[in-house]
């Protein structure tokens, strides 16, 4: 894939693994990072993005914290591919995340492969990219490394967190670690553990990326080749779990792609088939393989509850974050039972919490797309939080 | 202040509702239980000052009293209210939906748990014109307080003053004030809850368990 930045060259630039991508950087050259797992990261790399303006108070900060192979680029045109930032419809002037009156900050996660340290980075104890060596990932790694970020913004307390899917987990655990730090949490489509169902597709992308024969045990950089065929197929199982039986047969049905008649073959005859090869095709351009292997296994180990003695309410223990938590009902990958579970758990301790399920037929993917809904809820529910917070 | 930037809203709210509201002390934390538009959670938040949370069984409800900025839950309080922890709230308010949940009995006993203090309102079974309908016309009565026919009521648990007042003995509960509601919406003075059975429309009550 031709215009994946070189990341061979990254032994000359420990900065990034995206050297060539625009946007501010955060190098941590004196600071190591202690995960889950037990092991340590030095030389931590944070790229993010800013919007609007911090108020002389630091009080109208929201954290916006993105998907799987979401990234920083909230409200910014994507720098590989040029399409508009992946929350473009609900970042900006005027909009309900709105920049006039709040500064948003986006980081991409660790792990990443969009400027913050991830697998494609090189490892400085051998020189080379990290590939499997780099260590496995949590979601709580990834909010310790954001919690250094607004350390360094010099931001207490967070006006709002706010995230869709692993987003949403990374918000939970956020409310869950620093809840003197986070006024208001927006957890959206998602979930306090990740169910079976889902790291069973998890595992299925994961084999196929392992499957592919270019993927050389991680080392794909070093040995120059690329599992490009491997992520796409691993990116066309996890698509489809994103959309809805509805919204597939409403989108495509039966009909065929470019032709009139059955090929008794294995082209894409059917529409769908031809959308999922180019939705693969497409990503990847713009992602990692070894960073798609440890954001999902991040994404599989997150379960709040074990953190805190399998006892969810503990998690939100004597809480005073207002929380507002949003699901679709046409998702069954964070379907509204695991919010409802959630909820519940917040309910257990008294919290301020509302809930709120949005009628759409999009499935998982409702929280990216112009849901009309999910902007006056969003909205409503910040500008309530606003008042209470003393924010202009 | 961001007090500015709300839209005016509205003072009046309807009489029941304003003498619930009456009920509760400015600055407390009230579980508004079946809140519908959030009306009463909204003037309760913004002219008492009170911690207000609502839960809401219609999913459009609870999406306008959100988007109005309430904190407010889609749930019902048959099954939502066991969640709380023990006087969670100073003020638990369940305002016409005692007689449409299911299990009346373990509502009740929940919101007293959870509340220092509940208020609960209900149409009475024993005003006068619903004692007269059924026994002049033979027939399930519908009156202005009870306008549904009987195949389509959401009322499956229908009952009088007198046996809400049973219910709360029976539960060892305390009634710290009990208003009889004409069909204007006006408390009525009443010497006992014979009287108030015969001339409330609606009956409500500010209640507490016995310690």
């Amino acid at each position: 894939m031709g215009n994946r930045p070189p990341m061979t060259s990254l032994s000359i630039h420990p900065v990034s693994a995206a050297p060539d991508l625009p946007g501010q950087r955060l190098y941590f050259a004196d600071r190591r990072l202690t995960l889950d797992c037990g092991a340590e990261l030095s030389n931590v790399t944070l790229a993010y993005q800013t919007y609007g303006t911090l108020n002389a108070e630091k009080s109208n900060a929201i954290l916006i914290c993105h998907a799987l192979t979401g990234n920083q680029f909230v409200a910014d045109q994507h720098p590989i591919t040029g399409k508009p930032g992946w929350w473009q419809v609900m970042v900006g002037p005027g909009l309900p995340i709105d920049t006039d009156r709040y500064f948003v900050i986006c980081a991409n996660v660790l792990g990443g492969c969009m400027g913050t340290t991830g697998p494609g980075n090189t490892n400085p104890a051998t020189g080379k990219p990290y590939g499997l060596e780099f260590p496995v990932i949590t979601v709580a790694d990834m909010v310790r490394l954001q919690s250094w970020l607004i350390d360094h913004l010099g931001i207490d307390k967070l006006f709002a967190v706010i995230g869709g899917s692993m987003g949403g987990m990374q918000v939970l655990q956020w409310a869950a670690t620093y809840p003197d730090r986070v006024f208001a949490a927006v957890p959206i489509a998602c979930a306090a553990r990740h169910s079976a169902q889902n790291i069973a597709f998890h595992e299925v992308g994961r084999q196929a990326i392992m499957a592919d024969p270019e993927w050389r045990k991680g080392a794909y950089q070093v040995e120059g080749t690329n599992p490009a065929r491997g992520l796409s197929v691993a990116r066309m199982a996890a698509h489809i779990t994103y959309l809805s039986e509805a919204a597939l047969h409403r989108k495509f049905g039966r009909n065929l792609q470019d032709r009139l008649a059955l090929s008794y073959g294995f082209e894409a005859d059917f529409q769908v088939e031809s959308y999922l090869r180019h939705q693969g095709s497409i990503f990847v351009d713009r992602f990692d393989a070894n960073s798609y292997l440890y954001i999902t296994r991040a994404m599989d180990y997150f379960d709040l509850a074990a953190q805190f003695g399998g006892h969810l309410p503990r998690a939100f223990k004597d809480t005073r974050t207002r929380f507002c938590l949003i699901s679709f009902t046409s998702d069954w990958l964070f379907p509204t039972s695991e919010s409802r579970a959630i909820v519940h758990a917040l309910n257990a301790v008294a919290a301020n919490v509302s809930f709120v399920e949005i009628e759409s037929d999009k499935g998982h993917d409702a929280f990216l797309l112009d849901e009309p809904e999910l902007f006056a809820v969003l909205s409503g529910f910040l500008t309530g939080c606003a008042e209470h917070r003393g924010i202009a | 202040m961001a007090v500015n930037d709300v839209a005016p809203r509205a003072r009046r709210i309807r009489v029941d509702l304003q003498l619930i509201a009456d009920m509760v002390k400015p600055g407390t934390r009230v579980l508004d239980v079946g809140c519908g538009d959030g009306s009463l959670l909204d003037y309760l938040v913004h002219f008492k000052q009170v911690d207000g949370r609502g839960i809401e069984l219609s999913q459009k409800g609870v999406n306008a009293c959100v988007a109005s900025g309430l904190s407010v839950i889609q749930g019902d309080a048959d099954t939502d209210l066991s969640d709380y922890p023990e006087n969670a709230f100073d003020y638990v308010i369940l305002s016409q939906t005692l007689q449409a949940t299911r299990e009346p009995r373990q509502v009740l006993e929940h919101m007293v748990r959870i509340g220092r203090r509940a208020i609960v309102s209900f149409p009475n079974f024993g005003h006068w014109r619903v004692r007269w309908y059924l026994g002049w016309t033979g027939r399930m009565p519908e009156t202005a307080a009870l306008p549904d026919r009987w195949y389509n009521t959401p009322n499956i648990h229908l009952c009088t003053i007198r046996d809400f007042v049973g219910l709360c003995e029976e539960l060892d509960v305390e009634i710290e004030k009990a208003l009889a509601i004409n069909d204007k919406g006006k408390a009525v003075s009443v010497p006992n809850h014979w009287l108030a059975n015969l001339v409330g429309e609606q009956g409500m009550f500010l209640l507490r368990q016995r310690d």
